[in-house]
């Protein structure tokens, strides 16, 4: 169990003149897969461009491992007694890349006009924000409106990068032309992006932080192939292999080669969950019993071990176990076919037949599918696979057609950012596969999951989360699968690459190579 | 006839080789009690590594043997079916094109062109990706790329039985003209028909595979061509995944090959006589 430490943080920058050890100089080659859309952190989130924007861009805060935050645009802040007054004590001396400086009207202007107008998933936080001032040019302050626990969680880069208010300020955002050159605060500057070969980031010269970063540049390249992405490692092309770029099979072969390291940290911000939506709507699956014989019904160890190849854990309920508040005090589905049989036996099911969609990313989805298929079909569930491709997952899982279907999402770090959309009912909404989409109602639970995330003591947050956990794994609304681990493949030369829990987003600004 | 087909060894090795993948499509389930998805062994088992699963497991650890007997079934019934659809398609059409000339003919023609533009594997991609892929579908798509030629070799040869004196003499004894068609034209045009099934049952097995391969076919009925397609990411560390349905798709399609050809040859006297005597 873990508990978010919330209390008044004061940290002196951690930045003390670099170790002898570390070598500055050198370049990387890290794989992005696929191609990012835009580098423009403000206006897309998905992986890839999280990936490579993460260099370029800043936010306030940074995560390490265990989810604490830590200093970085930020050097130090306050959280009021009350968790309604958040105060933010900018590092002095920070430039955008362009030479302007970075200030707290920066900050004002990213988190309270750009981002809410682009960022959805921040916005939804920021609806607790009264108001987002700056008393002085090194100073921000966020107000809330009432408690919300996981907002100290929200500054991380990817769900609050800064942008240059120089830049944006009065322009549409979307086609502001200097999307294409995108300009942050962070270690690395943007050079050339050569569209279906690489993108080219150059160390920043005047980052304010000194000796870092030690890399002078670093290669993003993009290889639409996972065989050729794992050759292009063993021949030495690419030296970072990011997690999920490689099949999993690929991952003993090339982890056995030698001076190869590999890592299953880095993403435990993002904690991603995997699961089967169960329709709680109709057909079998709106029976609970027949939820529970799906669970008991799974050899998910199986799972992990075959089809992941021993990656991952096995889920135990909503929350990842790396993600904050989690609770392992639940029901515990053990593989257990007679039990499965027997639940199916007292629902009386008849053998209608359940469709099962998975998701189509590869042969990874595709057996995973197949071998679940097999579980459930030996308990005598009559299961077919749909066939489908992203635009049709999309579709059948959003508009809610589907009896079981695969999905995996990321957690956030806080059940309140990242579970509960999953699990409350006014996130019963047709046209999104991201909300409930298997339509599950609890309104007693939904009570908890909001009075949860509006706590601020972080020990009466993991009471109500415990509580709730407990409740919500009884009651199997979607089919708990893997807290997926996604790890990360380098030549061990390379060193303090994945330091925090998003990993290589924000990786090479303190890696460096041992010569 | 059956005597010429007899002499051509390249023929009856082809006959033989069919009957056995027949068999063991048709006794596969008494062969391999195990459905062929159910997940026996320790994964990735190389051939003769075990007892009981001469080749070997695949990427879950499903036996290889009894998928390979299993995808016989989905690849035969797929190739047959298809070429029954396509033949019943392109036979009425080509034969109506050919008897009746004119305007029909053109129409006809226009139309099997319109089919004919359009590269065969893309448009059956293009169709199962649109149903989504199911057995029915996949026959389906394949049956509606392949009829066009059957449509014009029929054409060819209506037309040119239709001149033929016995056509004539038919006319004269007062037989309405569909008849003739069906009683004296059609079966005067059976055998090129049947050699050329016999190789677009080939052909329809090869598309099936393919379409399997690229991840279009039914995920739940175990075919050759998905077995390949799951096995080439792991071609490197484990070969057998994809060598022995390659195997089987290169047998049963050489085995169609060789008795079309022997069929040709002893249906077709004029041919097979140069070759032969």
């Amino acid at each position: 169990m873990k508990h978010l430490k919330a209390t008044t943080f004061l940290i002196a920058a951690a930045l003390a003149a670099p170790l002898a050890a570390q070598e500055a100089g050198g370049r990387l080659d890290i794989v992005v897969q696929p191609e990012p859309p835009s580098l423009m952190l403000g206006l897309v989130q998905n992986g890839p461009t999280q990936l490579v924007a993460g260099d370029i861009y800043e936010g306030l805060l940074q995560y390490n491992t265990d989810l604490d935050p830590q200093p970085l645009l930020a050097e130090s802040w306050e959280i009021s007694e009350d968790g309604l007054t958040y105060t933010f004590h900018l590092r002095d001396g920070v430039t955008w890349h362009d030479g302007e400086p970075f200030t707290a009207d920066d900050v004002v202007f990213s988190a309270d006009v750009f981002l809410r107008e682009t960022h959805a998933r921040l916005r939804s936080s920021l609806a607790y924000v009264e108001s987002i001032t700056a008393p002085d040019p090194l100073t921000v302050v966020f107000q809330l409106k009432e408690p919300f626990g996981p907002f100290i969680s929200v500054f991380e880069t990817g769900t609050m990068p800064m942008v240059p208010k120089h830049i944006y300020e009065g322009t549409d955002f979307a086609t502001n032309e200097m999307n294409a050159t995108p300009i942050g605060t962070g270690p690395f500057k943007f050079e050339a992006w050569e569209k279906g070969s690489f993108i080219h980031l150059v160390k920043n010269e005047d980052y304010y932080v000194d000796g870092l970063p030690y890399l002078d540049e670093v290669y993003y390249r993009v290889i639409p192939d996972a065989a050729s992405r794992a050759v292009a490692f063993e021949t030495g092309e690419v030296d970072v292999l990011p997690g999920g770029s490689v099949e999993n099979w690929d991952v003993p072969r090339l982890t056995e080669m030698e001076g190869v390291c590999s890592t299953g940290s880095g993403w435990e911000f993002f904690a991603p969950h995997a699961w089967m939506w169960l329709n709680n709507r109709e057909g079998p699956t709106s029976d609970v019993r027949f939820r529970q014989a799906v669970m008991y019904a799974m050899d998910r160890n199986f799972q992990r071990d075959v089809v992941w190849n021993g990656f991952g854990t096995v889920a135990t309920g909503p929350v990842s176990s790396k993600t904050n508040f989690y609770s392992d005090d639940v029901t515990i589905y053990d593989y257990n076919p007679d039990k499965a049989k027997e639940l199916l036996e007292e629902m009386g099911y008849d053998g209608e037949a359940v469709r099962l969609l998975p998701l189509p990313y590869g042969e990874t989805w595709q057996r995973w599918a197949e071998a679940i298929r097999q579980n459930l079909t030996e308990v005598g569930i009559n299961v077919e696979i749909d066939s489908t491709d992203v635009a049709g997952w999309n579709e059948k899982t959003s508009q809610w057609d589907y009896d079981m279907a695969f999905t995996y999402l990321y957690q956030y770090g806080d059940p309140a950012l990242g579970v509960s959309r999953n699990y409350t009912s006014d996130q019963i909404s047709k046209g999104s596969p991201w909300n409930n989409v298997e339509g599950y109602e609890n309104p007693e639970l939904d009570e908890k999951w909001f009075s949860a995330a509006t706590m601020i003591s972080p020990e009466d947050r993991q009471t109500a989360y415990n509580e709730i956990q407990k409740e919500i794994v009884d009651d199997v609304p979607v089919a708990w699968l893997l807290e997926l681990e996604f790890p990360t493949i380098y030549r061990c030369d390379i060193k303090d690459l994945v330091t925090t829990g998003i990993g290589v987003n924000d990786g090479p600004r303190n890696a460096w190579i041992e010569k | 006839m059956w005597k010429r087909f007899r002499s051509n060894i390249g023929a009856v090795i082809g006959v033989v080789l069919l009957v056995l993948v027949i068999a063991i499509a048709i006794f596969a389930p008494l062969i391999f009690a195990n459905s062929p998805w159910q997940m026996v062994q320790r994964p990735f088992l190389a051939p003769f590594a075990m007892d009981g699963l001469p080749l070997g497991t695949d990427t879950l650890g499903r036996d290889v043997a009894a998928q390979l007997a299993y995808g016989a079934r989905v690849s035969l019934l797929v190739g047959l079916v298809s070429t029954l659809v396509a033949l019943l398609i392109g036979v009425p059409l080509g034969a109506l094109a050919g008897f009746y000339g004119g305007y029909v003919d053109e129409g006809a023609m226009r139309f099997t062109e319109f089919f004919q533009t359009i590269p065969n594997f893309a448009l059956a991609i293009v169709l199962v990706a649109i149903f989504e892929p199911t057995l029915a579908s996949i026959t389906l798509a394949i049956a509606i790329v392949s009829w066009p030629p059957v449509a014009r070799l029929v054409r060819a040869e209506v037309m040119s039985v239709r001149k033929r004196e016995f056509v004539d003499a038919a006319t004269l004894a007062g037989l309405s003209k569909p008849r003739i068609l069906v009683r004296q034209v059609l079966p005067n045009t059976v055998s090129p028909i049947i050699v050329m099934a016999s190789l677009m049952v080939a052909t329809a097995i090869l598309l099936e595979s393919s379409l399997s391969f690229l991840g279009l076919g039914d995920p739940n009925a175990m075919s050759w061509g998905y077995m390949i397609g799951a096995a080439r990411t792991v071609i490197r560390s484990s070969w057998w995944l994809s060598f022995f349905p390659g195997v089987a798709i290169i047998i049963t399609v050489l085995a169609l090959n060789l008795i079309g050809e022997g069929l040709n040859d002893a249906l077709n006297p004029h041919l097979s006589r140069k070759g032969k005597a």
